[in-house]
C-alpha cells in the first residue's frame, strides 16, 4: 500500500486537484452568500467527456476540504454521460459510442479543456464538427445541503 | 446549479499585478504581432510577464514568438504555463495543434473559464492577452471574469479601424474597465489616431511605422527585437510601466 505522503503528491500533480479546489472554493463562497453555518452534503456532477479519475477527484476534495470548515461535509459525486447533437443533420449521440476512436493525445486535450473536443469529435453520421454537448460536459455543483 | 470553476479564477490571477488585454476595433490591425512584442519587450525590461493567447479561431502569438507546439504541459495542481524567452506562455494551440477549432459562443465561454479557472500563472508583473477582433465573446468574457482588467487598443490609421474603434469604446467605457490607451500600427505619419484619441478622451500612447522585416523575424526573438517595431514597443512600454493603476 501506498504512504499517504506519496499519494498526497501524486494528487497535486494532476489537475483533477485544480477542479476539486474549484468545488471547495465555491462551497465557500455559496456558505458566505446564504449565510449558512454547516454544509452537510454537497451532489456533483462529472461529465463523462472530461474523463476526470473519480477516485483522485474524490481524494483531492478531501485533502482541500480537511483544512476547512467543510471536512465533516459528504461529499456525493455521479457521473453524468456525456451526449452530442449534431447541428446540421440533427443526430445524436453518445460519448461511450465513439470514446474508442479517440488517441491518446486527443484525450488528453479534451480532459484538460473539454470543448477541445469540437477539434476532434465529428457528427458519426454526417462527419459535420457542428454539434453541441447536451450534456455530460465537466464538472459542476448540482445541489448543496446546509444549515443556517 | 453553479459554476464551481469562476469561484477559482480570482485565486488563479491574485498574484499577478497588472492583467492588460490587448484589444481592437477590426482584424487584421497586427494586435497579435504587438500582444507578443509587447510580452517579449516587458520580459527584457526584466520584468515577469504571462502572455494568454485568447484569439481562438486564429490563435498565433506562439508562430510571432516561435514556440513550438509540440510543447508538452506541465500537470501541478492544475497546469503551469510554459516558459519561453522568460515568457510564460497559455493558449489553447498548445492542445489544438492546428487542427480547426470551430467554437460557438457558450463553448468560447466555457473553454475561457476552464482556462483560467486551472492554469496557474503564480506571480506575474504583467498578464498580456490576446484577443479577437471587436466585441467578441472572448473580450465579454474577460471583461466579466477577471478583476481589474484594463484594456489597450491597437488600431491603424483609416477610417474603417477607427469606426470599430469607436463602437469598441462604447462597450469599454459601458463596463467601465481601465483603458490604458491606443497604439497607432503601421503609422503613415498622419495626424488622424492622435486626433481621434483626442477625441475620444483617450490617451494617446505612440505610433509603430511598418516594417518591412517583419514578415522574415517571425518566429525568432532575436530578429524580432532588431525590428523598428520592438523599438517602437519599448518607447511605448516606458509610458504604460509608468502608469498608476487604480482597481
Amino acid at each position: 500500500m501506498l504512504n499517504l505522503p506519496f499519494v498526497i503528491e501524486i494528487l497535486r500533480m494532476v489537475h483533477e486537484w485544480a477542479l476539486a479546489e474549484s468545488i471547495v472554493r465555491a462551497v465557500l463562497d455559496i456558505m458566505r452568500e446564504r449565510k449558512l453555518k454547516t454544509v452537510l452534503e454537497v451532489k456533483i456532477a462529472i461529465g463523462q467527456l472530461q474523463q476526470i479519475e473519480i477516485d483522485i477527484f474524490r481524494d483531492a476534495l478531501k485533502e482541500i476540504s480537511e483544512g476547512t470548515i467543510l471536512k465533516e461535509t459528504k461529499f456525493s459525486i455521479e457521473e453524468e454521460e456525456a451526449e452530442f447533437k449534431c447541428r446540421n443533420c440533427g443526430y445524436t449521440w453518445k460519448f461511450s459510442e465513439i470514446k474508442e476512436s479517440i488517441k491518446e493525445d486527443e484525450a488528453e486535450a479534451i480532459h484538460f479543456i473539454p470543448e477541445l473536443a469540437h477539434a476532434i469529435i465529428r457528427c458519426p453520421r454526417c462527419g459535420s464538427p457542428d454539434f453541441i454537448v447536451v450534456r455530460g460536459r465537466g464538472v459542476r455543483i448540482v445541489s448543496l445541503r446546509g444549515i443556517t | 446549479m453553479m459554476d464551481p470553476r469562476i469561484s477559482i479564477i480570482p485565486e488563479r490571477i491574485k498574484d499577478v499585478k497588472r492583467r492588460i488585454a490587448i484589444v481592437s476595433g477590426k482584424g487584421g490591425v497586427g494586435k497579435t504581432v504587438l500582444a507578443s512584442l509587447l510580452a517579449l519587450g516587458l520580459s527584457s525590461m526584466g520584468k515577469i510577464v504571462g502572455l494568454l493567447d485568447l484569439d481562438f479561431n486564429g490563435p498565433s502569438c506562439h508562430i510571432v514568438l516561435g514556440i513550438p507546439e509540440d510543447t508538452s504541459i506541465k500537470e501541478e495542481k492544475g497546469i503551469i504555463p510554459p516558459l519561453f524567452n522568460g515568457i510564460r506562455f497559455m493558449s489553447l494551440e498548445l492542445f489544438v495543434k492546428e487542427r480547426a477549432l470551430p467554437l460557438r459562443g457558450d463553448d468560447i465561454s466555457n473553454a475561457i473559464i476552464e482556462l483560467l479557472a486551472i492554469t496557474r500563472w503564480g506571480s506575474l508583473d504583467y498578464l498580456i492577452i490576446d484577443t479577437p477582433p471587436g466585441t467578441s465573446d472572448e473580450l465579454l468574457d474577460i471583461l466579466r471574469l477577471i478583476d481589474g482588467l484594463e484594456t489597450l487598443i491597437v488600431t491603424i490609421p483609416s477610417k474603417l479601424a477607427l469606426k470599430t474603434v469607436s463602437r469598441l469604446l462604447n462597450l469599454l467605457k459601458m463596463v467601465n474597465t481601465n483603458i490604458i490607451g491606443i497604439i497607432e500600427n503601421m503609422s503613415k505619419g498622419t495626424d488622424m489616431v492622435r486626433e481621434f484619441a483626442r477625441r475620444e478622451g483617450i490617451r494617446y500612447l505612440g505610433s509603430i511605422p511598418y516594417d518591412e522585416k517583419l514578415e522574415e523575424a517571425l518566429g525568432d526573438v532575436d530578429a524580432l527585437k532588431r525590428t523598428s517595431i520592438s523599438e517602437s514597443i519599448t518607447t511605448i512600454l516606458h509610458k504604460i510601466i509608468g502608469l498608476k493603476i487604480t482597481r
